[in-house]
């Protein structure tokens, strides 16, 4: 398959996928920006950087991650042959140690002394707290105030790690905020800096790059599922946020174009209450954290505050790839509410004894309508990027339960 | 000849560097926001800098971030905004005073890059300064600026080195500002030889004016970069005096405009006086 009718060949040499991605950085950043690209396009073609980060994915993270076939609750759907990505089961409990240990490899290899970071519900900001600890490199995370108090867990999680957590008050001191300080940070110290970006959102290299370093997750379903089944899956499903599990699983698969692909976002109340955050299904294309991407934002282009049971998916924008694969119509995206996410992260809970993060709760929410659909030798493979031990107090609250 | 090439020939012929002041469209509400804009010029303003508030400022420090806040919970819109400096047109009769609107590109993208010049045209402004739109990207604006007559200033950063200068360059009209640290709006200050050798780095690769802007808090900070660059930028630290001229619940007291005007006039004279 040649470059112009592949979903795979983007983004182009200014980091645009279609209209959407770019680099909309003030003028301090922007060279550094650009050392960045070349740095990683080196590292990509270095033998020696790949088998370290494979070394440590295997020995470290904990990879492969198994492709689980979920019996029980494909019995109970009675549709679709369900599979699950088992990325809960790395190192830190998510997909996201996966971009971590790539760019902290990278930040080593640049020569950078200090490593910064944004973080929502902390999963990031622990994986990056984890890379740091293993490189002996000093580490600071700026987490939302708003989120600081709601993940109490995880911020003193990232302290036993070594790092310092700057709680950040600015605009609604919630993940978009904590972005916005750390790129004021990165752009004061941006010569010794290294900012590691936990989603495939930001101004070209990083939705790229973080996307090759999840897509260790759709390589290795491919030959798991080769090995399982004999042949490729049907349909593929994660939720996004800013999107890098879903892009990590996706990517590897959007050439093979008899795959049904879909995204699952954050519904919120309900993306008709505008309490939500659905960036793809409830906002428009604009201009933030120097991407071109789908955002929630009002008339004007403000920003508008995401709501979402999960810290994980609370963010107004998402990953300008994602946009793209929208406009092109190659991936289809759908929206979970908070109760659907809820139910969906109980029955997990009682029918495969696995206890997930609210963020793939809701990706199971859309599993559960979809499956029973579909035929009984339809092949799907769910993303399960998350466990839940993070969420367990919110559940609780929820329940109206004290722990 | 542009407002914005006409105030600094005028300038050159007087030896002088100009004050540029910055404020926010709206702050610390719609009404005061207009007599601030009024009274900047004969307060010593050579040029204005009119901030278009954003939600998330991600150039700017605690005080332009506040400013913008304060702005946004008053009620300010891109209307109103432009509205505001076709009021300064139509009721000062100021034909001369350049204003310049700076922000985000988010505001412009969402009118759409052609409406938003035309809009600002016809508003009577005369140049734009994008802080998130680099060389890199700024095709999807220069055209249409450069028909509605509007100059495109651009950033440039002690980190962009001389490779770098004229992919710069190739989209700077009116004047070049000199971000002079590493940093966001309203926090370090460089020392005098940093701008110095940076300016005079600088005038080797064009004829643009240089205004040289962040960090300048006092009239003698100014005065130090008015002997260098052609003219000096003070944002943050105006803007901190519309804080300061407002109580404990964010109400205007009776001293908000002649405590911004008076700091003005602080900053104008250590511009005057800078090359005497």
């Amino acid at each position: 398959m040649n470059a112009l009718n592949s979903y795979r060949a983007g983004p182009d040499e200014r980091g645009h996928f279609g209209i959407f991605g770019g680099r909309y950085v003030a003028e301090t950043l922007m060279p550094l920006i650009l050392d960045l690209e070349k740095a990683y396009e080196a590292a990509k073609k270095d033998p020696a950087f790949k088998a370290e980060l494979d070394n440590l994915n295997t020995h470290y993270a904990g990879r492969p991650s198994p492709l689980y076939h979920a019996k029980r609750l494909t019995e109970r759907l009675g549709g679709a042959k369900i599979y699950f990505k088992r990325d809960e089961l790395n190192h830190t409990g998510s997909h996201k140690i996966n971009n971590v240990l790539g760019q902290v490899l990278l930040a080593k290899r640049m020569g950078k002394t200090r490593v910064i970071a944004e973080t929502g519900a902390g999963q990031h900001g622990v994986a990056t707290a984890t890379a740091c600890a293993l490189f002996d490199i000093p580490c600071v995370v700026f987490m939302g105030a708003v989120d600081v108090a709601r993940q109490a867990p995880n911020v003193f999680r990232m302290k036993l790690l070594g790092a310092t957590v700057v709680p950040v008050t600015a605009g609604s001191a919630t993940l978009k905020d904590a972005m916005n300080e750390a790129l004021r940070v990165w752009v004061a110290t941006v010569e010794t800096t290294f900012y590691c970006i936990g989603t495939v959102a930001g101004p070209h290299p990083y939705p790229a790059m973080v996307r090759d370093f999840q897509s260790v997750i759709g390589k290795e379903t491919r030959e798991q599922m080769m090995a399982a089944e004999g042949r490729l899956p049907d349909t593929l499903v994660a939720c996004i946020g800013g999107g890098s599990n879903a892009m990590g699983l996706f990517h590897p698969f959007l050439d093979d174009k008899d795959i049904r692909v879909i995204g699952v976002e954050a519904g919120g109340k309900g993306v008709e209450t505008g309490e939500h955050a659905a960036s793809l299904t409830g906002g428009r294309p604009g201009v933030l954290h120097g991407n071109r991407t789908y955002l929630l934002q009002d008339a004007d282009g403000q920003i508008t505050e995401a709501h979402s049971i999960s810290a994980g998916l609370d963010y107004p924008g998402i990953g300008p790839e994602h946009s793209w694969l929208k406009e092109v119509g190659r991936v289809e995206y759908v929206s979970a509410t908070d109760d659907e996410a809820l139910a969906a992260f109980h029955l997990l809970c009682r029918t495969e004894g696995i206890i997930p993060a609210l963020e793939p709760a809701h990706a199971l929410a859309h599993v559960l309508k979809l499956a029973p659909t579909l035929p009984k030798d339809n092949l799907l493979v769910m993303n399960l990027c998350g466990r839940g031990d993070k969420d367990v107090h919110s559940v609780a609250d929820r329940m109206g339960m004290t722990l | 000849m542009s407002r914005i090439a006409t105030r600094f020939a005028k300038l050159k012929a007087e030896n002088r560097a100009g004050l540029v002041t910055y404020v926010t469209a709206g702050d610390p509400d719609l009404a005061l926001s207009f007599e601030i804009l009024k009274g900047l010029p004969k307060a010593g303003a050579d040029l204005i800098e009119l901030g278009m508030p954003f939600t998330d400022p991600m150039a700017d420090g605690p005080s332009i971030q506040a400013a913008g806040q304060r702005a946004l919970k008053a009620g300010i819109s891109m209307d109103k905004t432009l509205d505001l400096v076709r009021r300064f047109r139509a009721e000062t009769g100021d034909e001369d005073t350049p204003i310049l609107l700076m922000g985000y590109y988010n505001m412009v993208y969402q009118r759409g890059a052609e409406r938003f010049c035309k809009d600002a045209a016809a508003a009577g402004v005369d140049g734009f300064i994008i802080v998130d739109l680099p060389p890199e990207e700024a095709d999807e604006l220069k055209p249409f600026a450069a028909k509605a007559g509007i100059d495109t200033v651009l950033l440039t950063a002690p980190t962009t080195d001389a490779a770098r200068l004229p992919a710069v360059l190739k989209y700077a009209s009116g004047f070049l500002y000199f971000v002079s640290i590493l940093g966001i709006t309203g926090t370090r200050s460089a020392s005098e030889e940093a701008v110095r050798d940076h300016v005079a780095r600088l005038r080797q690769h064009t004829q643009l004016p240089i205004a040289v802007g962040f960090g300048i808090k006092t009239p003698d900070q100014a005065a130090a970069v008015a002997r260098h660059a052609d003219a000096a930028v003070v944002g943050s630290a105006i803007v901190d005096r519309v804080k300061a001229g407002l109580d404990e619940e964010g109400k205007p007291k009776p001293d908000l405009l002649p405590g911004v005007f008076a700091y003005i006039k602080a900053l104008a004279e250590g511009v005057r006086r800078a090359r005497t």
